[in-house]
């Protein structure tokens, strides 16, 4: 008995343009209610949109990194349904020619990459956003709409939240690469919703397409896709099916809901919107934009690791963002030791980052200030614990790495002399470890150099303690 | 003859609220312009593309440059109620 889940998403996105779709109103998030607005955005009578350029620029440019055709022409066409958010009682989108086609992004996994189709991609408008109060009104602003999007529709080829995981962490990456969207799920500006149904793989009975609504982060993704695996397993062995329905993700109770059934299918009259002309999209410019996208993040991670011999691991982690890789080059250009940098890039700052949720912009220091850290340590100047205590205080004070050791005096003691006196003492006053250590127990030595570190503020250098420690006792 | 059914349905699309009256005339008006279209289909069309606009001239994109947009109170000149500067509505619920 097996079954598999079949998995395909449908990811709106908001452009990153200085205006909207069709009017010259400001894109822009936040902002007093209801002041980026115009009788286009408004869908007031007699007002003619007219397509922005760079919105139909950013949407070829997301076809071509996701490996698509791009269309010979564009219309519009007026998908019709009613709701307060929407101005003109029709949302102007793309029914039968969307912009781009037969696209794929890849994944990696186990069995190596996996294709995973992109049908189409098509531009919309956004519409606007709608609060409802406790009161029992709503409250509209009209912002948003009109505000770019591209609708990303993949193929059911996704059969787990893991590889689902996987393709929107990859599919955002590249978003961000080609600065056509920020991506950003909390403010709206990546919005994924999941067609999800499990075949038993023994029958081919195939439970129904359900629809989900209301995830709010790739983590929410992947919870809302298990839960359905189950939901949809456990009818299946009842011998019963799903209902084609949309259900929402609760991410308090940890499950779906049922929002609406969709017994009866929305019915949106597509028309073609006359109002926006057609646009002939010359192959020349096609090509224009094609030369001007940057690499890619498989392609920079491919660099990676034949530029600086790094593990696919690492490659992979330093290209996740183009400010991150950015980061890690600079602090190469000054830096001996690609390895050691990745080491310290992954590890330290990383993982700060991420606890303190920054991103790498918000670093108050520089890379050459990291590569000089590395520097003092790779000199023997400080050990390499110290060179982590002074990078968690570059961290908060941003200060050179170089002033933080003097002030501080951490500079690494290897004079034999000096040291000398500190071990003496230090074995004088643990006399039973030395004879432990003698006799054979080799965690006393641990010990003994761990007191000689204390009473050095960790500042002796760790080796020559080692060495020094093993031959003073030898001669007790 | 579109029926009874077809017509509940536009309505209800329109979020329309018909009358049985209304629903006998909006059925006879609808019967009639839909009998009229159908002579349309007596042209042979077969191997002829469709034609959605007659102009096509490509001039029509305009450059990515903001401009002004309206002030609030003309924007909210035709709201039936304002609120913080929303157009405040009888609550809608999806
Ligand atoms: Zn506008």
């Amino acid at each position: 008995m097996g079954y598999k889940t079949i998995v395909g998403l449908e990811i709106h996105v908001e452009l990153l343009t200085k205006t909207k779709i069709f009017c010259n109103c400001v894109n822009e998030f936040g902002g007093d209610a209801n002041t980026h607005c115009c009788p286009v955005c408004l869908g007031l009578p007699g007002a003619i949109p007219k397509l922005n350029k760079g919105a139909l620029e950013f949407g070829i440019k997301a076809g071509l990194a996701f490996n698509c055709q791009i269309s010979e022409w564009v219309k519009m066409d007026r998908k019709h349904y009613f709701y307060p958010d929407l101005s003109k009682g029709y949302q102007v989108s793309q029914d039968d020619n969307p912009l781009c086609r037969n696209g794929y992004v890849e994944i990696e996994v186990e069995e190596g990459l996996k294709r995973i189709g992109i049908q189409r991609i098509h531009m919309e408008e956004d519409t606007g956003k709608s609060i409802h109060t406790e009161g029992g009104d709503t409250l509209v602003d009209y912002n948003r709409a009109g505000v770019p999007l591209i609708e990303i529709v993949t193929a059911p080829d996704i059969n787990s939240s893991e590889e689902a995981r996987m393709f929107l962490e990859n599919l955002r990456n590249i978003l961000r690469y080609i600065e056509v969207s920020d991506c950003k799920m909390e403010e709206g500006s990546l919005r994924c919703d999941v067609n999800i149904n499990v075949v038993d793989t023994e029958t081919g009975k195939k439970t129904n397409i359900t629809e989900l609504k209301n995830l709010n982060s790739f983590k929410a993704v992947a919870s809302a896709i298990e839960y359905e695996e189950r939901r949809h397993i456990s009818l299946l062995e009842k011998g019963e099916n799903t209902a084609k329905e949309t259900r929402r993700w609760n991410e308090v109770e940890n499950k779906t809901v049922v929002m609406r059934d969709k017994g009866s299918a929305d019915n949106y009259r597509y028309a073609v919107d006359v109002d926006v002309l057609p646009v002939v999209i010359e192959k020349e410019w096609i090509d224009e934009i094609r030369d001007s996208l940057p690499e890619l993040p498989h392609q920079k991670k491919e660099r990676f690791i034949k530029e600086y011999a790094l593990p696919e691991y690492d490659a992979g982690v330093l290209t996740q963002s183009k400010e991150l890789a950015q980061f890690y080059e600079e602090t190469n250009k000054y830096a001996k030791d690609p390895k050691q940098v990745s080491n310290w890039v992954m590890g330290d700052v990383l993982r700060r980052l991420n606890d303190e949720e920054m991103e790498i912009e918000d670093l108050k220091f520089q890379p050459k200030d990291l590569a000089d850290l590395l520097e003092f340590i790779n000199a023997g100047k400080i050990s390499n614990n110290i060179g982590k205590k002074v990078l968690r205080e570059m961290f908060e004070t941003g200060e050179k790495p170089e002033a933080i050791i003097k002030k501080k005096g951490l500079i690494q003691i290897s004079d034999e002399g000096e040291l000398e006196g500190i071990i003496e003492k230090v074995l004088d006053e643990n006399q039973q470890s030395v004879i432990d250590y003698k006799n054979g127990k080799d965690r006393a030595l641990g010990f003994i150099i761990g007191q000689v570190m204390k009473a050095t503020k960790g500042k002796a250098n760790p080796q020559l303690v080692n060495k020094m420690v093993r031959e003073r006792i030898e001669k007790r | 003859m579109i029926s009874k059914e077809e017509i509940l349905q536009l309505a209800g699309m329109c979020k329309l609220k018909l009358s049985d009256e209304e629903i006998e005339i909006f059925g006879a008006m609808f019967s009639n312009v839909l009998e009229q279209v159908k002579g349309l289909d007596m042209v042979n069309t077969e191997g002829i593309k469709p034609l959605y606009f007659l102009n096509s001239a490509n001039k029509s994109l305009r450059e990515d440059v903001a401009g002004d947009s309206l002030d609030r109170e003309e924007v909210l000149k035709n709201a039936p109620e304002e609120e913080y500067g929303y157009f405040k509505l009888k609550k809608v619920m999806d």
